[in-house]
């Protein structure tokens, strides 16, 4: 059983993740610098499952959720917490195995735990993206979701991305048996200063949440939206061509920065509770507008499957 | 006589899709065999969460060489006929046969197909199956193009008999067919080969997995009432939850938890949903406090620790949903002892629809519909509009929110902590009643008010709206809505005039704030003239049902001074008038569809609803019911016939004379005795018929109704006799012009008399 030594610790949990998935070749990459709701919206994985170009990357993405903020009282919620994704393209066809091998890289030992895969169909309106797969379950609690993306932005995904996300916090709560996830060890109880999560994050937690609810100036949010939507148009419709160095030059990028940004203005908005049920969609559908213009211009890119010489 | 086993291995499949895809299987290769003439003696088709596999057993071990005769030219046709024959049966002339006819000698052409290996046939069906398989849900995976619901890995394809195995070999999207399958995924791991059928389920039970889905309920059911009752306790039985269940394990061991005391005093529907809903257990009940107080869950292996580890981490998991719940719970509770007004405020946020208001406006029309509906169903319009007005508050509760099919359960928990009347609060949970074609509907007069107002002013809403369902689209189940009032009216017989109920609400939702956009107009002086919008800025005094249109408006309706012009035949402007004759007709759809469950025939409720106060649908199905009894005997049968002929022999006479005979004829013309008979049994039946149905106006329920309703109908049976004898003896067209008047003047008084009981002339083929 010496293979299953249990980690002290989240971020021990988060290691060996990262230990785990580079053996598996993935590159691991790190966050991506901006506000995003989950990790899917890192453009390694929205832009990158699609186009034909193979793909392999792991990476932790903070992730933002102004809604499920609870001031840092609740057990399990949080209005910032961390994801840990993967995604391969093609998936390959062992990922069910692969990823049964990273639960045992954390200290789950299959043969003691009923691990189950559950049908969980995945879609976000936001990304215009939907993809097959379901919710992992060791002894009946959701520790992962698996996917394989069908779509992204409009586009049908050829071939198709597996996409592994942990919500991490849960999972090393639930690998280390702690109840609260503020009480969970941030890193090695027995480091000369150990740190537990909430001393890390208890404060945030309230300030943010304070923010996010009552203070956030909406006047101010709803403008920004605006800017964003306005600037990621503006981004694609800039001629393909570079006129300073005379290169192609397809800014799906930049572009793709205003939309996520324009989708976590749209959290905060729903968050301060000035968004109505009708409005709601609207905004969605304001957001997968956008998600659809960064992948059509995406696809017209490199890294997107685009050769020199098409059209 | 082989048999066939295949067996499609896969990543796991949704437990809601695995029966409908193994029965799909079966039917799609067997009727394949059927067609390639590949008789069998019996299939049988079994799934698990990583499986579909399906046995055909008594194949022949090949399709049946077959012989096809072609009738070619005559021998003496042009040369190119002949030749055309010969080139589309692909023979030389010396293969073809002569047969003499009676107009000279024809060729014929015998096409011998010989028979093929029932393998080389497989092999050819089965790819195509799996590329056409009705998935309700279907995926690619890697960098393939075959579409499976989630990845396919293997196929296992072969055939067996007593002198062997024969694998059918075959590549779909480059998975090769083998006679290879795996076991259970983490207890034994690793692809091992089979022969047969036996061979194959025999194995997989060594590997851990039981092939079929009711082998697993069984064992599953069995041994959680074995561990509840070894506790002294009994098992909550949930069929469909052990079917979902079956389909989530392929080894399926059960265990029993306990449920902190924490949790114990919620409401079992609440410990019950959300052990369900979230965590697949099912509840297990202490008999002797009624309580729900263990847990049975379902794991899909056994482990070194019999399941400790597993159980520990489900009661941990269980316990961390259930704080949520008790939260909810005790938040609930606070504010429905507070008079649940926090909810009801919260409400006018939630929008229902946008043109239909909030859930709040909502409630207050169903509140005042409920007052309407009261008294005829036999409650105080207090006391419906009082539980109308909370009925729907826990939409808005915390426990509701997550989870929505305890809607209406709560209402009653919380009606009752806020100190209602447990009559007012059973409302609550009874009102959405019936939620569908098995559930019972409500008795209680309270809960009959606010049941049926629910459900009419849904329906007025979306017909006002012009969001009627098309199809197999009806987001807002306005079929079941429909039915559901009829089930309630016609089950418990109450008389209502829902036209009027309906025409009263359209006023109601015209005038509500939210018809921006569908405001309605008045019409000015004549048709096609300029329209001045009133809107709901201004509403008309005289609000007239007729003259009133409701529609959709581009423009700005705080500009009361817009006119503008009104194309009248756009089907989107409708009167209440119209709107109120349009669902109209939609309820008595259903109730045809509703009575045809019963036997009764679509044109016997037509003639029903072709008679006055057809909005009265206990009258309605009274009078059809009754019909259809009717119908059934011969005095019915020959009634109508008689009815019949007596209608067109007066059609046709009254068109060809251009008049109407419509005066009472009198007997001093008639001329024979089956006339004055006639004459007689007419006066009589008359008396008797009209006491009948007079009677009806004034009895209530239902089952009375329809015994006047078939008094009345035996009434007139007894005119089968004289009007058979009638027609028999006497020519109606005579020469004399009085006494054929007088005749045509008696056809009417018989299709009077039967058209009191319904429209007979809508029936059809009597």
């Amino acid at each position: 059983m010496s293979q299953f030594v249990q980690p002290k610790s989240f971020q021990e949990v988060i290691l060996r993740l990262q230990t785990y998935w580079a053996g598996q070749g993935c590159a691991i990459l790190q966050p991506y610098d901006m506000e995003v709701g989950a990790g899917t919206f890192h453009p390694a994985t929205t832009l990158r499952s699609l186009g034909p170009l193979p793909w392999s990357v792991a990476y932790v993405q903070p992730s933002r959720r102004p809604t499920d903020g609870r001031y840092g009282d609740n057990p399990n919620r949080l209005q910032h917490y961390y994801q840990y994704q993967v995604l391969i393209k093609p998936a390959p066809p062992d990922l069910q195995m692969l990823y049964l091998g990273s639960l045992e890289g954390i200290g789950i030992d299959v043969a003691l735990h009923d691990i189950r895969f559950v049908e969980d169909d995945w879609e976000s309106p936001t990304l215009g993206a939907w993809g097959l797969g379901w919710e992992v379950w060791c002894d009946g609690m959701e520790v992962s979701q698996f996917t394989y993306f069908q779509q992204v932005g409009g586009h049908d995904c050829k071939p198709v991305s597996g996409e592994l996300t942990y919500g991490l916090e849960r999972l090393a709560m639930y690998v280390l048996g702690v109840d609260h996830v503020m009480d969970m060890p941030f890193n090695d109880p027995a480091a000369p200063i150990p740190l537990l999560y909430g001393d890390v994050f208890r404060q945030t937690e309230q300030e943010y949440s304070r923010w996010n609810f009552d203070v956030a100036d909406t006047n101010v949010l709803l403008k920004q939206f605006k800017e964003a939507e306005v600037a990621c148009q503006a981004i694609l419709e800039e001629p393909r061509q570079d006129p300073k160095t005379g290169a192609r030059s397809v800014m799906a990028h930049p572009a793709y920065d205003q939309c996520i940004k324009a989708s976590h203005i749209f959290n905060l908005l729903d968050a301060r509770g000035v968004i109505s049920v009708t409005e709601r969609q609207a905004y969605i559908g304001r957001v997968r507008t956008l998600a659809r213009l960064c992948a059509d211009a995406f696809v017209q890119t490199r890294a997107g499957g685009w050769v020199a010489g098409q059209a | 006589m082989p048999d066939l086993l295949l067996e499609l291995f896969s990543e796991e499949i949704p437990a809601r899709m695995q029966a409908r895809a193994a029965t799909d299987l079966k039917r799609l290769v067997t009727d394949a065999l059927a067609e390639a003439v590949l008789p069998h003696e019996s299939a049988g088709a079994f799934s698990t969460p990583r499986r579909l596999t399906l046995t055909v057993e008594g194949l022949p071990a090949a399709s049946p060489a077959l012989g096809e005769v072609r009738r070619g030219p005559r021998i003496d046709a042009p040369e190119k006929a002949i030749e055309g024959f010969l080139r589309g049966v692909g023979m030389a002339r010396e293969q073809l046969e002569i047969r003499k006819e009676k107009k000279g000698s024809v060729y014929f052409a015998t096409i011998q197909t010989p028979g093929r290996p029932a393998a080389e046939i497989i092999a050819e069906i089965v790819p195509k199956v799996i590329r056409g398989f009705p998935w309700p849900k279907s995926m690619r995976w890697g960098d393939g193009t075959l579409r499976w619901v989630r990845p396919l890995h293997r196929i296992l394809c072969l055939l067996s008999a007593e002198d062997g195995t024969t694998p059918v070999r075959f590549n779909v999207d480059g998975i090769e067919a083998s006679v290879e399958t795996e076991g259970h995924r983490f207890m034994a791991p690793g692809a091992f080969s089979v022969t047969c059928f036996e061979d194959y389920q025999a194995k997989l039970k060594c590997a851990r997995v039981i092939l079929s889905a009711e082998e697993r309920a069984f064992h599953i059911r069995e041994d959680a009432q074995n561990l509840a009752f070894a506790a002294g306790l009994e098992l909550v039985e949930d069929k469909g939850l052990l079917t979902e269940v079956a389909g989530l394990v392929e080894w399926p061991v059960v265990l029993m938890g306990k449920i902190g005391t924490d949790f114990l005093n919620l409401p079992p529907e609440v410990l019950q949903t959300s052990m369900k809903v979230h965590q697949k257990f099912f509840s297990v009940r202490n008999s002797k406090t009624g309580r729900i107080e263990h847990f049975i869950t379902v794991a899909n292996r056994e482990t070194a620790d019999q399941g400790a580890t597993i159980l520990g981490g489900n009661e941990k998991v269980l316990a961390a949903r259930l704080s949520d719940a008790k939260f909810f719970w005790e938040n609930d509770v606070r504010v429905a002892k507070a008079g649940m007004g926090d909810w009801l405020e919260a409400l006018k946020a939630v929008t229902f629809e946008r043109h239909l208001g909030s859930v709040a406006d909502r409630i207050s029309r169903i509140a005042m519909l409920a007052r309407e509906i009261a008294p005829p169903v036999g409650a105080i319009p207090d006391a419906a509009e009082q539980a109308a007005r909370i009925a729907q508050a826990d939409l808005a509760s915390e426990m509701v929110r997550e989870f929505p099919e305890l809607q209406g359960v709560m209402g009653r928990y919380y009606a009752q902590a806020a100190g209602f009347d447990i009559e007012v609060a059973t409302v609550a949970e009874e009102h959405y009643q019936p939620l569908g074609p098995a559930d019972d509907v409500p008795t209680a007069p309270l809960s009959v008010a606010v049941a049926l107002a629910e459900k009419i002013d849904k329906l007025t809403g979306f017909w006002t709206i012009d969001e009627k369902p098309t199809g197999s689209k009806d987001p807002f189940a306005l079929r079941r809505a429909a039915l559901g009032v009829i089930r309630i009216v016609i089950e418990e017989g109450k008389r209502l005039s829902i036209a009027g109920l309906i025409e009263e609400h359209v006023r109601i939702l015209a005038f509500s704030p939210n018809m921006v956009n569908r405001v309605f107009v008045k019409k000015c002086n004549s048709a096609r003239d300029k329209m001045v919008l009133i809107g709901n800025l201004a509403p008309p005094i005289n609000w007239d049902p007729e003259h009133t249109f409701i529609g959709s408006f581009a423009f700005d309706p705080c500009d009361p001074d817009t006119s503008f012009p009104l194309d009248e035949n756009k089907g989107s402007f409708r009167t209440p008038r119209e709107i109120v004759g349009d669902l109209l007709a939609f309820f008595h759809d259903r109730l045809k569809v509703h009575l045809r469950g019963e036997g009764i025939f679509h044109d016997v409720i037509n003639s029903c609803l072709a008679m006055p106060q057809n909005d009265d649908l206990t009258l309605v199905v009274a009078r059809a019911r009754a019909l259809a009894a009717f119908l059934s005997t011969e005095d019915g049968v020959n009634l109508v016939q008689g009815y019949k002929r007596a209608a067109n022999i007066l059609a046709q006479a009254e068109v060809q004379d251009g008049v109407e005979y419509r005066r009472d004829a009198d007997v001093k013309f008639a001329e024979t005795g089956e006339e004055r008979a006639l004459f007689a049994a007419l006066a009589t039946a008359e008396v008797s018929v009209t006491a009948h149905l007079q009677a009806v106006e004034r009895e209530g329920n239902g089952a009375a109704l329809q015994a006047h309703f078939a008094a009345a109908m035996t009434e007139l049976a007894h005119l089968r006799g004289p009007i058979d004898a009638f027609f028999e003896a006497v020519q109606v067209n005579a020469d004399s012009q009085v006494v054929r008047r007088n005749r045509l003047n008696l056809l009417h008084q018989i299709v009077n008399i039967c058209g009191q009981v319904a429209n007979l002339a809508r029936l059809e083929g009597a």
